[in-house]
């Protein structure tokens, strides 16, 4: 057949076309990324937060020849659990997200299990703190990585000066900027916080407690609460509210400090408690050390006179609001095999000091062996405000949850719900008695637990 | 034409049609055929959300398991739920009532400037209407923010005590009413304003000659004239405002104590935030019938005033 002959012309031709194509693919097989990471973080409040995540993610990319796409996506507006949402829906979307604080158990059958991530992090860096391990364990598998960047603690972040002037308290001296307690540390409890919240509330400067629905609110509550042994719920899902005297006292130690506070705090958000601080009207917040870093930039006066202290300690030990942040991986991903390796990654000990140094502190390792990263001691002024931030082994704290040990599914919803501050609201500015909304809150209970 | 409604053709000299061309041919079919991008429309933005929520709000949390109507049934038992059910009553009714009559009041006012300046006016009153209410209600937010509140800072030259805007129950709601009226009553305006326009003057100088009193042609002539226009306007507004999300979002959150949530932040409260999407698509949805019978009686009384002026 004509067609079939072979001239001279077809065989160069073809020839050529193919060194061409060994030529033009040669860079996609020994050189160019073959796979292609997408990446949805938390946009970070502190502005220089991104840049370490977009480092780290690049320094992996070129080692192991992937194209890492970072996004950052924002939790204002609740932009994030948004896009979780639509995600998880449309199955589709990025290969890794940021999944806020109880988003990994809402959506734990779409992620793919980390066990053997976390298996081989543990035998690194050992024990992760057992509030990241309550959300991110679920069903005994771990179904998203505890993330460094995002994921926060909620200590006291202290004026020294007022507490010193107002209520005798040299918290500086109990809580010096080393690995020890200082003398009257002890005795840093509830009771002696109750009392310095009166006489701060008497000489002008309220402590700046949120009593709102948003979280800040609710965890420094949820932080009372557990140090007071008083779960409303228990690991079934059955409410323990009646007959229970831990939560009976917790919620009277709450009404006598909610009574010293400012009489807007029902309506304040999580940035009103920073602007108290920043302001210099008041003498105490519970927060992270943005509200410090804040105060540096915008209130220099005030900024020198902050330093972070533990959360006061109740009859059942000392709890600090914890509020984290995971990373997890879709189970449509194409991609789990090396997206599981970026997460170990961007979890071991130098990526880990990198993001918490980037944030000037403010991003808490999971693992307790992280807690001694050098950025805490050394940021300032006054240098070793934010030493205490981290839980430190003489703190002999442990983080908290609000409304643990409530399977998630539950708690998420009486979390979200403010149940804890609205409880103490009914008792404080709608005058109930402490049985009357302690009646309602288990009616709210049983609802959240009907449902599943 | 034919009396079957295909088109006119000379049959005889052309050839015979296919079934196919004979279908295309048809009115119905051209209709049908024109109207098959809003169809397509309706039957994608509407009909298959609505439809998919309804769907939704039958599944259990964990949206792996037909739940009937067990979501709809914990709600009815909420004590919650029904504060925000009155709250959204309250809300919707308080405000719309509000917005209609300064919208009334306003479009009389413009009507009765003359025609030079008037455009100016309008521009102005409508810029409440025309900001995006989540950013315009952030600057009421700043007016009111607990601590440091303009509102309160002037009247404290006044020596009035601060009021707790957001923080007390009462004043919380009076201020998500004041927020959604200033951005509202605008809309109210225009629309009042066109069918003001639009009233024969014959009618006014009639009711002069008769000696009708400035109540008098409002209760006899402009009302009855403007009827139509006001149901159709507090329907739809009714509707909007039911359905409002941002403000409360932004000023309130729904606190203190859940006392200013309405439908859509409780929804998206319990549906988002708290991951129970199926509870939170009842929520929403039990709107339907409130509106749904607010509707029924508005459209009702429409159809038959405009049969009656037919």
């Amino acid at each position: 057949m004509a067609g079939k002959d072979l001239s001279r012309r077809a065989v160069l031709g073809a020839g050529a076309g193919v060194v061409a194509a060994g030529t033009l693919s040669a860079p996609a097989v020994f050189g160019q990324p073959t796979t292609t990471i997408r990446c949805g973080f938390w946009d970070h409040w502190v502005p220089a937060g991104n840049d370490a995540l977009r480092r780290l993610c690049a320094q992996w990319g070129e080692r192991n020849r992937a194209n890492v796409v970072v996004d950052f996506i924002t939790s204002v507006g609740n932009q994030n659990l948004l896009t979780i949402n639509a995600q998880a829906q449309s199955r589709s979307g990025h290969d890794i997200l940021s999944f806020p604080t109880w988003e990994p158990a809402a959506h734990q059958r779409l992620l793919v299990p980390v066990d053997d991530v976390m298996q081989r992090l543990i035998a690194k860096y050992g024990p992760v703190t057992p509030a990241a391990e309550y959300l991110g364990k679920q069903g005994g598998r771990w179904v998203a990585v505890p993330a460094v960047s995002g994921t926060q603690l909620k200590p006291a972040c202290v004026r020294f000066d007022l507490l010193q002037q107002h209520a005798g308290i040299d918290i500086r001296a109990m809580w010096p900027a080393e690995d020890r307690a200082g003398p009257g540390a002890d005795q840093w409890n509830w009771e002696t916080f109750a009392r310095a919240a009166e006489a701060c509330n008497r000489a002008g400067f309220p402590f700046g407690l949120p009593m709102g629905s948003f979280t800040d609110a609710v965890d420094w509550l949820g932080a009372l609460f557990t140090s007071y042994g008083a779960h409303v719920m228990d690991e079934r899902g059955n409410p323990t509210v009646r007959g229970n005297a831990k939560l009976r006292a917790a919620v009277e130690m709450a009404v006598r400090i909610s009574r010293q506070l400012p009489n807007d705090v029902w309506a304040w958000d999580d940035a009103s408690n920073n602007r108290a601080l920043i302001s210099g009207r008041s003498a105490l917040i519970f927060n992270p050390p943005s509200a410090w870093v804040s105060a540096r930039r915008d209130n220099p006066a005030v900024g020198a006179q902050c330093w972070t202290v533990p959360v006061p300690a109740g009859p059942e030990g000392r709890y600090v609001g914890y509020l984290p942040y995971f990373w997890g991986i879709w189970n449509f991903s194409r991609v789990q095999g090396p997206a599981k390796e970026l997460l170990e990654f961007l979890s071991d000990r130098s990526s880990a000091e990198a993001q918490t140094s980037t944030s000037a502190g403010y991003d808490i390792p999971p693992f307790i062996s992280m807690n001694d990263f050098q950025v805490w001691a050394n940021e300032g002024p006054p240098v070793g405000t934010v030493y205490n931030y981290p839980i430190r082994a003489h703190h002999n704290a442990r983080t908290s949850v609000a409304f643990a040990p409530a399977p998630p599914a539950m708690a998420v919803q009486a979390y979200n719900q403010a149940l804890n501050t609205k409880l103490i609201a009914r008792i404080v500015q709608a005058n109930e008695t402490v049985d009357q909304a302690l009646t309602w809150l288990e009616r709210e209970l049983n609802t959240i637990r009907r449902g599943g | 034409m034919p009396a079957d409604g295909t088109l006119a053709a000379p049959v005889s000299a052309a050839p015979r049609a296919s079934s196919l061309q004979r279908l295309a041919r048809r009115r119905t079919t051209i209709a049908f055929v024109m109207t098959l991008p809003l169809i397509a429309v309706i039957a994608g933005l509407v009909a298959y959300p609505a439809g998919y929520a309804v769907y939704l709000s039958m599944l259990n949390r964990r949206m792996d398991a037909f739940a009937g109507f067990l979501n709809y049934e914990i709600l009815v038992e909420s004590e919650t739920f029904w504060l925000v059910v009155w709250q959204s009553c309250l809300f919707a009714v308080t405000a719309v009532v509000l917005k209609a009559l300064i919208g009334f009041w306003l479009a009389h006012m413009l009507h009765h400037i003359p025609a030079k300046g008037q455009r100016k006016w309008r521009g102005m009153l409508l810029v409440p209407w025309v900001i995006p209410p989540a950013l315009s209600t952030l600057g009421w937010w700043w007016m009111f923010d607990p601590t440091y509140s303009s509102i309160n800072w002037l009247l404290a030259v006044v020596a009035v005590p601060p009021v707790p805007w957001l923080g007390e129950p009462w004043w919380a709601r009076a201020s998500v009413i004041i927020v959604n009226v200033w951005y509202g009553a605008p809309f109210f305006m225009i629309m009042y304003l066109a069918a003001l326009k639009s009233v024969p003057e014959q009618l006014y100088e009639a009711a002069a000659i008769d000696g009708a009193t400035a109540w008098q042609r409002l209760r006899y002539v402009t009302l009855p004239m403007m009827r139509n226009i006001i149901s159709i306007t507090v329907l739809f507004s009714l509707i909007v405002t039911f359905a409002n999300y941002d403000i409360v979002r932004v000023l309130t959150n729904g606190g203190p104590r859940d006392l200013t949530h309405l439908f859509a932040t409780y929804a998206f409260q319990v549906g988002i935030l708290s991951g129970n999407i199926p509870r939170g698509a009842a929520v929403s949805l039990f709107m339907l019938p409130l509106l749904a019978v607010f509707a029924f009686f508005i459209l009702r009384g429409v159809t038959r005033r405009n049969r009656e002026m037919a």
